[in-house]
């Protein structure tokens, strides 16, 4: 190659092509992510409450408690169970004390004791992260430490949150908090730990009622997606556009 | 020394001559290895940030976090847990109106029993038996959750049925009967 201009201006482009060529465009791929960007579309967490046949025990709170580690001082949990009195007058009582780790033992919404014959209807709701298909809490996040796997759940990196709350005051169904100890953003998982391995999720196995169901809506043989595409099921919050995954049969209007 | 004596005596050396298209040629081999060098570490040293789905707003994350959260220690262990070795108090249960009861509601959660802890602390408490037998207006009163079939959920009322005792005085939990 003689030092010529011709062959100067020659290899100076196509050096210049060679650098311009973005660093990504050069970056392989693990097997693992480009199954994602594919989409592994077989899984799909989803939970089921049926509200008729809760009848406010709080043994969810209290084994959810126990396996997610959250100390006795917590003043939050993970998932709660709510009561519903509306009186014949028409007011409405709402409570969740402590949510209900203690159980409903008493007919003392508020502290306060409504006779019998007042009350039009009572109900209880648990209530629990709805895991979001477009979670605005994600959205909001400006440390990228909270995200949303492909199978669908919502999680916190408890390494990169840095407490800001930004998540906890734009989530529309008040399902996260501070973890008490650990000063991290808290929240329900589906017990992440026991459906990767097979099991139920804690409130699921405590409740002897059936209220609580988890299960696949990417599998159409599963129960739960059965009763969901079958049966009348509602979400809440519709109208905040997060395409909440807790479906709930036999919900009332009163429940916000 | 000049510069020229200099490249004359690497000519020596490497027993070929400096010229122009030999720096430049040299100049894209670093440049290209260089690039490589910065691909390769940063898939050596920098955890990955997938993309689990096409919005730009939830796809950054730490990927060994989900692994992380894989790994917390399951603590209820379920009913088939303890069957393994109270097989008859099992067999009672499962046969009485408290078949759908998991034990750790309120043995509490087995963890690695019986290894550690040794011994489940039992709540025997009035309250956590009223947690589901208290009488409320709004309770529902029907239970069919079990294989009998449908039947009546047994509630009393707190203030007047035995006040101050433990049920267990007089209930067998792991019948759902009187003792």
């Amino acid at each position: 190659m003689n030092p010529s201009r011709r062959n100067f201006l020659k290899t100076g482009l196509i050096t210049l092509a060679g650098l311009s060529v973005p660093l990504g465009a050069l970056e392989f791929l693990t097997p693992k992510a480009a199954a994602t960007t594919v989409k592994d579309s077989s899984l799909r967490w989803v939970f089921l409450v049926d509200a008729t046949k809760c009848i406010g025990c709080g043994m969810c709170v209290k084994a959810c408690l126990n396996e997610n580690e959250l100390p006795t001082s917590s003043h939050y949990s993970r998932t709660w169970v709510e009561r519903y009195v509306v009186t014949q007058d028409g007011q409405m009582i709402v409570d969740s004390p402590m949510q209900a780790r203690a159980g409903y033992i008493r007919n003392d919404p508020r502290g306060k004791e409504i006779p019998k014959e007042n009350i039009a209807k009572g109900f209880f709701v648990p209530k629990l992260c709805n895991q979001c298909d477009l979670p605005v809490c994600v959205d909001v996040c400006p440390a990228g430490a909270t995200y949303k796997t492909p199978d669908g759940v919502v999680h916190v990196d408890r390494k990169w949150c840095i407490g800001c709350a930004a998540c906890i005051s734009n989530c529309p169904y008040g399902a996260r908090f501070f973890h008490p100890t650990l000063h991290v953003v808290e929240k329900c998982n589906f017990c992440y730990h026991r459906i990767t391995k097979g099991l139920q999720t804690a409130c699921v196995d405590s409740c002897a009622f059936g209220a609580r169901k988890i299960g696949n809506i990417k599998d159409p043989n599963d129960p739960v997606t059965k009763t969901i595409l079958t049966e009348r099921v509602a979400v809440l919050k519709p109208e905040y556009g997060s395409k909440p995954q807790i479906f709930y049969l036999g919900l009332s209007q009163e429940v916000k | 020394m000049g510069i020229k004596t200099l490249f004359e005596k690497i000519d020596c050396l490497l027993r070929y001559p400096i010229t122009f298209s030999r720096i430049v040629a040299a100049f894209v081999i670093v440049t290209i290895l260089a690039v490589a060098g910065v691909v390769g570490a940063r898939m050596i040293l920098v955890p990955s940030f997938t993309a689990a789905n096409d919005d730009y707003r939830y796809q950054w994350h730490r990927v060994a976090n989900e692994e992380e959260w894989k790994t917390v220690a399951v603590k209820h262990q379920g009913n088939s847990y303890c069957k393994g070795c109270h097989a008859d108090q099992h067999k009672n249960v499962a046969a009485s109106a408290h078949a759908k009861v998991e034990c750790e509601n309120c043995h509490g959660p087995a963890f690695n029993h019986p290894d550690k802890p040794e011994k489940l602390v039992v709540d025997k408490s009035r309250e956590l038996c009223l947690r589901c037998h208290a009488s409320l207006p709004y309770r529902t009163p029907k239970y069919n959750e079990i294989p009998k079939g449908p039947m009546n959920l047994k509630m009393v009322d707190t203030e007047a049925h035995n006040t101050g005792m433990e049920c267990v005085t007089c209930h067998d939990a792991h019948k759902a009967s009187f003792k």
